[in-house]
């Protein structure tokens, strides 16, 4: 896309993150991924709070070829702007590419892992200030305001899905600030859901043509992601911990 | 006599800043005592009244704050990010002045005060170029409503949507 | 009722070359600690030999060991107020700054190990009581009121009446300190390692042990290096109570590991840490079995050996080493076995998921654990010399005849 093709920006002054986004090369995300207002249920007015009345969730098809999970990585990582680190052991992973094999058939998968959104998630009851916390709308994030770096949620968490920033962090996203000391774990891409936009991953699996991902609001029964969890059973990793993730995998 | 004249300066500094910080540093404009931050580099008017702003910007940004990312509210009125977006400035000492950044914007009141501020241990404090030639002329006042900030860029969208579609459908 | 304490305390003079050079020494390693902690914060936790995958380390073993130490620390002056152990009542004051002293050097490693440690008011003001480790705030911090109350009925000849209550309450309070330390690990429920009730009563026997250990070495020392009498009646019978304490660890111990053993899903971290662990393996057969328990449970029990100073001293000493190593298997074992995300499977990931995550602790956090222990032994050190805590004389003639209450005595 050349900027040539934006609409101009010139009258007024406008959000800053929705400006970037346009004067960004962001026309692919734009044009693909948008959930336009008041299209779907899950819009919500701007001013208003997250609420119940949505369970934000996701279904992944682990049937999918193994090699489109990269797209995901990558796009999580361009997103948020995590990755580029050489030291393997403390460098953060908000998603990774994980494969599994069947000790006794042999029979393999290749699925992404990150945060599960648990609706009981244990790194929120063991957080002793509060900073690890669950939006109304079941996503789970880290209020990096509070987080005093104990890392107990990381300990507590049962899909290792939370990074610890080991080193100092430059250059970060406007709308995902990230520092040294703090833990850090998958948004659900929250700046772009909150924006009625899908998550970053998805979006980038769609532009592929995959839907490998399916992201959408799991308390309205006709959402895409309602009907395809109602339709096939569907497994979530560590289901007998009784922390009811909101990410649902087909295929294992 | 080093001494009483070494008490004299600190009892002066001392009521410099009580008095200075307190009072005079808030009020708007400049007593010749604290600092006077410069004006935005866009903008004519910020979100409230400058003394306002100087006296109570954290509580805003920090109430915000919260609101934002455990409620999930967005588009309210003060936002870290169009601070940014209007206070950064080129400065010498910030990536040899090639980039916008709100840091020296900050530190300007908050050396004198000597405040640390916690807020660009995780936020980015580096703003989006202006585009050259193309400076767009602020409004007098931020004086849109967040509904018609947010019709304004999905009316935006949405034209362009059209655009994209009369050509051919969605292109990548 | 408790009796009036008739013994004589008195500070010890601290002039001598030998005491001025240890706390110089003791000041260097506290220093040397906060200094690490600091390189820590600045640098980033990629200084240490913690990751991702292991995301608590040295600093954390020092701290917990510390930390229940410091509340079985306490146990010699409860054996006193609370169990009518005359015997033990000389030492009643010794115990209470002892747990004061080991209590504040572990919460200072803790503390100084957070990625944001700056924040530190924010963990006092935002509070999450589903949180364990938010419930042990309080439990430390009214750990440290409770033990000073108990401190000052000993301490005022006029209040002596009122330590027993006092010493019952905190009695119960160490308890639930404790308690709160093991279950940090116990609520642990995905984790294979942790994740078991009995964590809580076993890191409780651990305590009297560790604390009763630290307490004979500190009192050996300082009554050899001030001259003061030590008779062997006190001593032998803190000798027992520490065979019987090291008993009491090795029991829980047991019983965790066999109900683990019993359990197929458990298989793999008990293969992990019994048999096949590698380092885990050895640290737990040669360190926390041979040296850490077995050892010490000879020379205290013997009779041969038992009766001499050494043999007691040797034995505390190795139940220190192997209380730390028990500490470490723990924590950092109990990391290193991969959790089982897919139960049945084999897992590979660029995560290190399946995997046995490795570790190896680098200089500024042990430095920094270090530290911790160096300011508990500062903190004791100028409280033996500034206030009158240790008894002028604990012969046996001074402690009176052994295993009579102050029941009887009031």
């Amino acid at each position: 896309m050349n900027s040539n093709n934006l609409p101009p920006i010139t009258e007024e002054k406008i959000d800053i993150e929705r400006r970037r986004l346009l004067a960004s090369g962001g026309a692919i995300a734009i044009a693909s991924g948008i959930m336009l207002y008041g299209g779907g249920a899950g819009a919500r007015e701007k001013g208003q709070p997250a609420t119940s009345a949505q369970r934000w969730g996701m279904l992944i098809d682990t049937t999918a070829d193994k090699s489109i999970w990269d797209t995901v990585v990558t796009a999580c990582k361009r997103e948020q702007g995590w990755g580029g680190g050489n030291n393997p052991a403390t460098d953060p992973q908000w998603v990774r590419k994980v494969s599994i094999k069947n000790k006794s058939t042999g029979a393999e998968a290749t699925l992404p892992v990150m945060c599960q959104h648990c609706a009981n998630p244990p790194c929120v009851d063991v957080c002793p200030t509060g900073a690890s916390m669950q939006r109304a709308d079941g996503i789970v994030l880290v209020d990096k305001h509070i987080c005093i770096g104990c890392r107990y949620c990381m300990m507590a968490c049962p899909y290792s899905a939370r990074s610890f920033v080991h080193e100092p962090v430059h250059n970060q996203k406007p709308h995902m600030p990230r520092g040294m000391g703090t833990v850090e774990s998958c948004t659900m891409c929250v700046h772009r859901v909150d924006n009625n936009q899908q998550p970053a991953c998805v979006e980038a699996l769609e532009a592929k043509g995959s839907k490998a991902i399916i992201f959408g609001d799991l308390n309205d029964p006709d959402s895409e992601i309602s009907r395809a969890v109602s339709a096939h059973v569907t497994r979530r990793i560590r289901e007998d911990l009784g922390v009811e993730p909101g990410v649902h995998y087909k295929g294992i | 006599m080093r001494l009483p004249n070494n008490i004299l300066g600190i009892a002066f500094i001392a009521l410099t800043l009580l008095l200075g910080a307190g009072g005079a540093y808030a009020a708007e404009g400049t007593n010749g005592i604290g600092p006077n931050p410069a004006k935005a580099e866009k903008g004519e008017q910020c979100v409230e009244p400058v003394d306002d702003m100087r006296r109570y910007h954290m509580n805003y940004l920090k109430h915000q704050r919260d609101e934002t990312l455990r409620e999930g509210i967005r588009g309210k009125k003060y936002s870290l990010n169009e601070c940014i977006d209007c206070h950064a400035a080129k400065s010498p000492d910030v990536a040899g002045g090639n980039i916008r950044t709100i840091k020296p914007f900050c530190a300007e009141c908050h050396q004198f005060a000597a405040v640390k501020i916690d807020c660009f241990e995780c936020h980015t404090g580096i703003a989006s170029p202006i585009k050259k030639g193309n400076k767009p002329p602020m409004p007098s006042k931020h004086g849109k409503t967040d509904q018609e900030k947010d019709a304004l860029v999905f009316g935006m969208l949405e034209n362009y949507l059209k655009s994209k579609s009369d050509v051919g459908g969605v292109a990548e | 009722m408790a009796s009036i304490d008739k013994n004589t305390y008195k500070e010890v003079s601290g002039n001598g070359g030998d005491y001025l050079s240890l706390i110089a020494w003791l000041g260097v390693f506290a220093v040397a600690g906060i200094g690490s902690a600091f390189y820590m914060e600045t640098q980033g936790h990629v200084v240490t030999g913690m990751t991702n995958q292991i995301v608590w380390g040295m600093p954390h073993v020092f701290a917990v060991f510390l930390i229940i130490a410091a509340s079985g620390a306490l146990n010699v002056a409860s054996m006193s107020s609370v169990f009518g152990k005359k015997i033990y009542k000389p030492l009643g004051r010794l115990s209470a700054i002892m747990a004061l002293s080991l209590l504040a050097g572990g919460l200072l490693v803790l503390v100084l190990d957070l990625g944001r440690p700056d924040r530190l008011d924010v963990a006092m003001l935002k509070q999450n009581f589903k949180s364990i480790f938010a419930w042990n705030i309080y439990l430390y911090s009214g750990f440290f009121g409770v033990v000073i109350v108990y401190l000052w009925m000993m301490m005022e000849r006029r209040f002596n009446k009122y330590s027993k209550i006092a010493g019952t309450f905190a009695f119960v309070w160490r308890l639930a300190l404790t308690t709160g330390t093991g279950s940090i690990f116990g609520f642990l429920m995905a984790r294979p390692g942790y994740d078991a009730a009995i964590m809580a009563p076993m890191f409780i026997a651990m305590s009297f042990a560790f604390g009763l250990a630290i307490k004979i070495i500190f009192v050996t020392s300082a009554y050899r290096a001030t001259a003061r009498p030590l008779g062997d009646k006190l001593l032998f019978q803190m000798r027992n109570l520490l065979g019987i304490f090291i008993a009491a660890a090795l029991y829980f111990n047991i019983a965790q590991h066999l109900t683990n053993l019993y359990a197929p899903e458990h298989m793999g971290v008990e293969m992990f840490i019994l048999l096949d662990g590698g380092i885990y393996t050895i640290l737990f057969w040669v360190g926390q079995i041979l040296l850490g328990t077995i050892v010490p449970m000879t020379l205290l029990f013997h009779p041969a050996i038992n009766r001499s100073c050494q043999s007691i001293n040797a034995a505390s000493m190795l139940v220190i080493i192997g209380g730390i190593i028990q500490v470490y298997i723990i924590i950092v074992g109990g990391q290193a076995y991969p959790m089982d995300m897919f139960p049945g499977f084999e897992v590979t990931s660029t995560f290190f998921d399946g995997s046995i995550h490795s570790y190896t602790p680098s200089l500024p956090e042990i430095v920094l654990g270090l530290g911790g222990v160096a300011t508990a032994l500062l903190i004791m050190m100028l409280a033996v010399k500034y206030l009158p805590i240790l008894p002028a004389s604990l012969s046996d003639a001074a402690i009176g005849p052994a295993n009579i209450t102050t029941d009887e005595d009031a």
